[in-house]
């Protein structure tokens, strides 16, 4: 730009530091510098992911790059202090740019440089060149048709030769004005609103960050913004029928707690669902009760519709469980026939300890949801399919150890069968691994846990296992009395340790058994198929005798296919239990839900400030983009005789093939308009010569 | 004598703005008044005011279109014609299986399947024409393009029907997901190529432009056939505002902008290369070429700056914060500002040629980056759109 080469030599002659720091805050390097530093610190925070809590950022990095990241604020970019500083410089080099450039666009909005010599003009890449015989005729050809084409200009010369210097789409220039005082503006405003004085706060150390997962009263006042605090934005979660008067804002890794003006009391919170399950909306009914209002102010608020009051604004963001009131069965998965299932009542956000198989547990109910909606792909195509409420725990070891699970209190149906289903993790950022126990034919757990059982009674075992290995060993023409009870010892001892390592324990202590009994490499094979076909015979006996008694007969009914795939699902299903890691199976019975909604709540002074900055930029880069800036100069040069010589020529840097076209209509008007000038002024002279 | 006023008078022949208009801008702007009250007459009642306003721009948006750019006005007529018959013959979901022409052209479905593969025709035509130099080729690819982009658009207005058809009360302008948005990229994409090839009377880039297209409609249809995302899904409530009307569709006549000057980049790259090559010498000037990157990527900034501005206003009545520093807000802020800088390199240092080329390349990553990466392999609260 060659306004700005100007500039910049003139700006060299004085060489004060002053200058040269206006220079360097101003220069366009550094504003491309700024530009791609702020782009990068964006794709910073966006890989990295903010604000979560820290102790997955440690599992996630491990406690070395941890350490690191926390130093460079990597958790919290876009309010880490070295963010902000770029921030800031683009902030202050767009304004010194502004600063230096805002009067040389306004000399180019606003000067016509009619002060220009033929000289100059005629190095100019574009030109058109007449003769016509009168000067005054020309001159208002001239003018004609340069404001015909839009163009503005100024007259300037004497007796000989006059200029027009003329421009049109000046508001080009003001483009730059508004684009680059739009970004001061946006950026100020965005500064109103940001945290900025909080983190302030917070580093001097006169406001405290709750880093505790504590109730509101037993928040110390040091965390604590009074309801003047012009400007913040944070969230709370309000159970059905309760109230508050607070927010919390996230800051660093914990929050404060900011006070409101009023308290909000939710009535209820209702989500709405399609036929697909799929949510339809979510509404929170609420009712302000204001000190300043007479009545207290009641409106229904849902996404996209938020409730503004006195400059705060009150979002729907979010919901959640308000501590529903769950009912619960714990089926043992372990320890002996006498351990029987319990029935008990939990609330969602409470913990309670639990006696089972002789174990101590402590539940913790972490949530608790109505609708789950699952992608579902069908015949005729993708949908999705609400499969129920389900909840969400943790069991903790008394050794502070816990694993996370998720059980689904409905079966849901996976290839026309139906499982219970209950995920267990042991971090967050894990998958959860599913447990799938089969539903019997009344979709209840019953078939399962009764079949559990069944194996969890030694002597319910060691008889059906008797009972096995006489037929096994008939069958085979074994008449030897006493190997029937050694045998159905094993098979004891195998199901006992199916319950305790699954299949694969199972197959592994039978090699080993038959490694140290020295058993010949031929006749293991043999012996270790005939261990499977024990364990195999026997629990089938154990599950015959589940399903017989279940259908409330004596003699063992017969098994469908239905009932065969029943037993697989159960078998491996038992085979799992081990790493399920728990001693029991949580049901849930029955529950009265309470829902809470999330709010989000912002007092945002800045905002109209960053509207009329985004309306500004929106004008500018109109007006830069879509105005162009053009110049072009007229020199009529008078002859003695009256005619006049015409030159026309212009230059565009920016848009040279607009301008082309452009310029060529220019040119093409006064060709046509010269000639046909002359011809008129030749014309009447002619008519005049006649006359005389 | 002659007096200067004489010649003033003896007017020059400059035409005025309604004398410049033929018969056929008439013709159009007359279709566009029709069409806006043949809307009204049967939406109107379902209407709400912000949805009258955007109506109202449309229509004046489309007429001033039609003007500016004469061919669209056969494009506009052509697809309105075609909506209406589809409408007309489309009282339920199963006529779409019954009727004819509905299973076979214009149920949504269908002609986005005719959109795709005309899309893929049209740059093998393309190409052909550049090889062959035969003229009547490249007309042919032209027209492809033409069709393929009417059939994108009839299949994105028809299945904006087929959405109250299959929720009656909630259906929805289809400009809510990958699958939908990504005809609509085909679409604009197409659209924006074709005016620059009338403006600059060259076939020679059409190729090119299209193979980012042909990529468009690949996904597409990997995303039809193995996610079964042509399936239309009712609204979730965040999407439920009219902002969305606007944001969405603006933001991808950038990304559409964006992809025309990364393909013309290409296309510059490639001439510069090979000078002398008689196939790539066919292409238009540096000059002309540069000139159209300079365009599209001030045409896809401008409309980008406004697309992220009514993303801000959306924000800030959806989630209650104009600015959330969500990973697609911020990617949008790298994209924005990355375009910023090429603007500023070229305006303030004049570079020009291969590493602008270069860079509007690149641009195009970090924008694929925005409107897909993001989605892919970021979590935020932009995740409608996720695969
Ligand atoms: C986030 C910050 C900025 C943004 C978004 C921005 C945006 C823009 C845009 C869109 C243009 C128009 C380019 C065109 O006409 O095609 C422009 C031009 C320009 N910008 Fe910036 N700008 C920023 C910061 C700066 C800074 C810090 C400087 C100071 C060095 C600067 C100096 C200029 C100059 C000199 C022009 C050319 C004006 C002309 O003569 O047409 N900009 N800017």
């Amino acid at each position: 730009m060659s306004s700005e080469s100007k500039r910049v030599s003139k700006s060299r002659k004085s060489k004060s530091t002053g200058a040269i720091l206006l220079e360097f805050l101003g220069s366009m390097n550094l504003a491309i510098t700024l530009l791609v530093a702020v782009a990068i610190a964006s794709i910073i925070g966006t890989v990295v992911q903010q604000g979560q809590p820290y102790n997955d950022y440690l599992l996630k990095f491990g406690p070395f790059w941890f350490e690191v990241f926390e130093r460079l604020s990597l958790y919290d970019v876009y309010s880490a202090g070295w963010f902000l500083v770029i921030l800031t410089f683009l902030v202050i080099s767009t304004s010194v740019c502004l600063y230096r450039h805002t009067p040389v666009m306004w000399k180019e909005m606003t000067r016509f440089r009619e002060q220009t010599r033929e000289a100059s003009l005629r190095v100019l890449r574009h030109k058109g060149e007449w003769s016509a015989a009168d000067a005054k005729v020309a001159e208002a050809i001239v003018q004609s048709a340069l404001s015909g084409n839009g163009y503005r200009f100024r007259r300037k010369g004497d007796d000989k030769t006059v200029v027009y210097g003329a421009m049109k789409g000046r508001w080009n220039r003001g483009g730059y004005i508004f684009t680059h005082l739009a970004i001061v503006v946006i950026c100020v405003g965005g500064l109103i609103d940001g945290n900025l004085p909080l983190q302030w706060r917070a580093m001097t150390g006169s406001l405290e960050v709750e880093t505790r997962a504590v109730r509101v009263s037993q928040i110390p006042p040091q965390s604590w913004l009074p309801d003047t605090n012009p400007s913040f934005r944070g969230s709370v979660t309000i159970p059905e029928g309760k109230r508050a008067g607070v927010v919390f804002l996230p800051l660093r890794e914990g929050v404060v707690v900011q006070q409101l003006p009023f308290v909000i009391e939710v009535e209820q919170f209702r989500v709405e669902h399609y036929e697909t399950g799929q949510p339809k909306s979510f509404e929170s009914d609420l009712v302000i009760h204001d000190p300043e209002l007479d009545e207290p102010l009641r409106q229904t608020i849902a996404v996209n519709h938020p409730l503004i009051h006195q400059g705060f604004a009150i979002y729907q963001s979010s919901f959640g469980d308000g501590g529903s009131e769950l009912q619960l069965r714990a089926w043992p998965l372990r320890g002996g026939p006498d351990e029987k299932p319990q029935e008990f009542e939990g609330e969602v956000f409470q913990s309670q300890s639990l006696e089972i198989a002789g174990e101590t547990r402590t539940l913790e109910l972490e949530d608790f949801e109505v609708f789950n909606v699952r992608p579902d792909v069908v015949e005729s195509g993708r949908r999705f399919r609400n499969v129920g409420p389900s909840v969400i725990y943790r069991l903790r070891l008394p050794t502070g150890e816990a694993l996370q699970y998720e059980n689904f209190m409905l079966p849901i149906q996976q290839d026309d069968r139906w499982y219970f289903l209950s995920g267990v993790r042991s971090a967050i950022a894990e998958e959860f691994q599913y447990l799938h126990i089969p539903a019997d034919p009344n979709y209840r757990l019953d078939r399962f846990m009764n079949f559990l059982e069944a194996l969890r009674d030694p002597q319910t075992v060691e008889q059906a296992a008797l009972r096995t290995s006489e037929e096994l060993l008939q069958s085979l023409a074994v008449a030897d009395p006493e190997l029937a009870p050694a045998v159905a010892h094993t098979a004891t001892d195998m199901v006992r340790r199916l319950l305790e390592g699954g299949f694969g324990a199972v197959e592994q202590h039978v090699t080993e058994r038959l490694q140290a009994d020295a058993v010949e490499p031929a006749r293991r094979e043999v012996m270790q198929e005939f261990s499977r076909t024990v364990l195999q015979r026997t629990l089938a006996r154990i599950y015959q005798d589940v399903v017989t008694e279940e259908a409330g007969e004596v003699s063992p009914i017969s098994l469908d296919e239905w009932d065969q795939q029943f037993y697989v699902d159960a078998l491996a299903a038992i085979s799992a239990l081990p790493e399920y890691g728990a001693p029991m199976f949580l049901e849930v019975t029955g529950f009265n839900h309470i829902q809470a909604t999330g709010l989000q709540i912002t007092r945002a002074p800045g905002q109209n400030v960053v509207y009329f900055g985004s309306a500004l930029l929106m004008i500018g880069v109109f007006l830069m983009f879509y105005v162009p800036y053009r110049r072009v100069w007229t020199l009529v040069k008078r002859n003695d005789d009256g005619s006049a010589q015409v030159l026309l020529a212009g230059t565009a840097k920016r848009d040279p093939l607009g301008f082309e076209k452009d310029f060529a209509r220019l040119k093409l008007e006064l060709t046509q308009r010269l000639a046909k000038g002359s011809e008129t002024a030749n014309n009447t002279a002619g008519t005049r010569n006649g006359d005389t | 004598m002659a007096t200067p006023n004489d010649v003033l008078n003896a007017d020059y022949e400059r035409q005025g703005f309604l004398s410049s208009l033929k018969p056929f801008d008439w013709v159009w702007m007359v279709a566009c008044v029709v069409g806006y009250l043949g809307v009204l007459s049967v939406y109107g009642p379902a209407m709400d005011r912000y949805e009258h306003a955007i109506l109202v721009g449309t229509v004046i948006s489309l007429m001033w279109l039609g003007w500016y750019w004469k061919p669209i006005r056969v494009y506009g007529l052509a697809v309105a014609a075609s909506t209406t018959l589809a409408l007309f013959i489309y009282p339920d979901m199963a006529a779409g299986e019954e009727r004819f022409l509905l299973k076979y052209l214009l149920s949504s479905q269908s002609a986005t399947m005719w959109m795709c593969a005309l899309f893929i025709g049209a740059t093998v035509a393309y190409f052909a024409a550049l090889l062959s130099r035969s003229a009547f080729v490249g007309k042919t690819a032209a027209g492809m393009t033409w069709c393929a982009a009417a059939f994108g658009l009839i299949g994105l207005l028809v299945r904006w029907h087929e959405s109250y058809l299959l929720w009656p009360g909630h259906g929805y302008i289809p400009v809510a997901n990958l699958y939908e948005v990504f005809i609509q990229f085909a679409v604009v994409t197409a659209l924006l190529y074709l005016y620059y090839e009338e403006r600059y009377r060259t076939r020679a880039l059409g190729g090119f432009v299209m193979l980012v297209i042909s990529s468009a409609v690949i996904f597409l249809l990997w995303y039809h056939f193995d996610r079964q995302a042509h399936e239309i899904e009712p609204l979730i409530p965040a999407l439920q505002s009219w902002w969305m009307k606007l944001h969405v569709p603006t933001n991808f006549v950038a990304y559409g902008a964006f992809a025309v000057a990364a393909m013309v980049a290409v296309a510059y790259l490639f001439k510069l290369n090979n000078p002398e090559g008689n196939i790539l010498g066919r292409l238009p000037s540096f000059e002309q070429m540069d000139d159209v990157m300079y365009k599209t990527i001030a045409l896809g900034f401008a409309f980008f700056t406004l697309a992220t501005i009514l993303g801000a206003l959306w924000a800030a009545e959806a989630w209650g914060g104009y600015w959330s520093w969500d990973p697609k807000e911020t990617w949008a802020l790298i994209v924005w500002l990355n375009y910023a800088a090429w603007l500023h390199l070229r305006f303030t240092k004049g570079w020009r040629g291969a590493p602008m080329a270069w860079w509007a390349i690149i641009g195009l990553f970090v924008t694929l980056f925005a409107f897909l990466g993001v989605n892919l392999f970021l979590s935020g609260l932009h995740s409608y759109g996720a695969l």
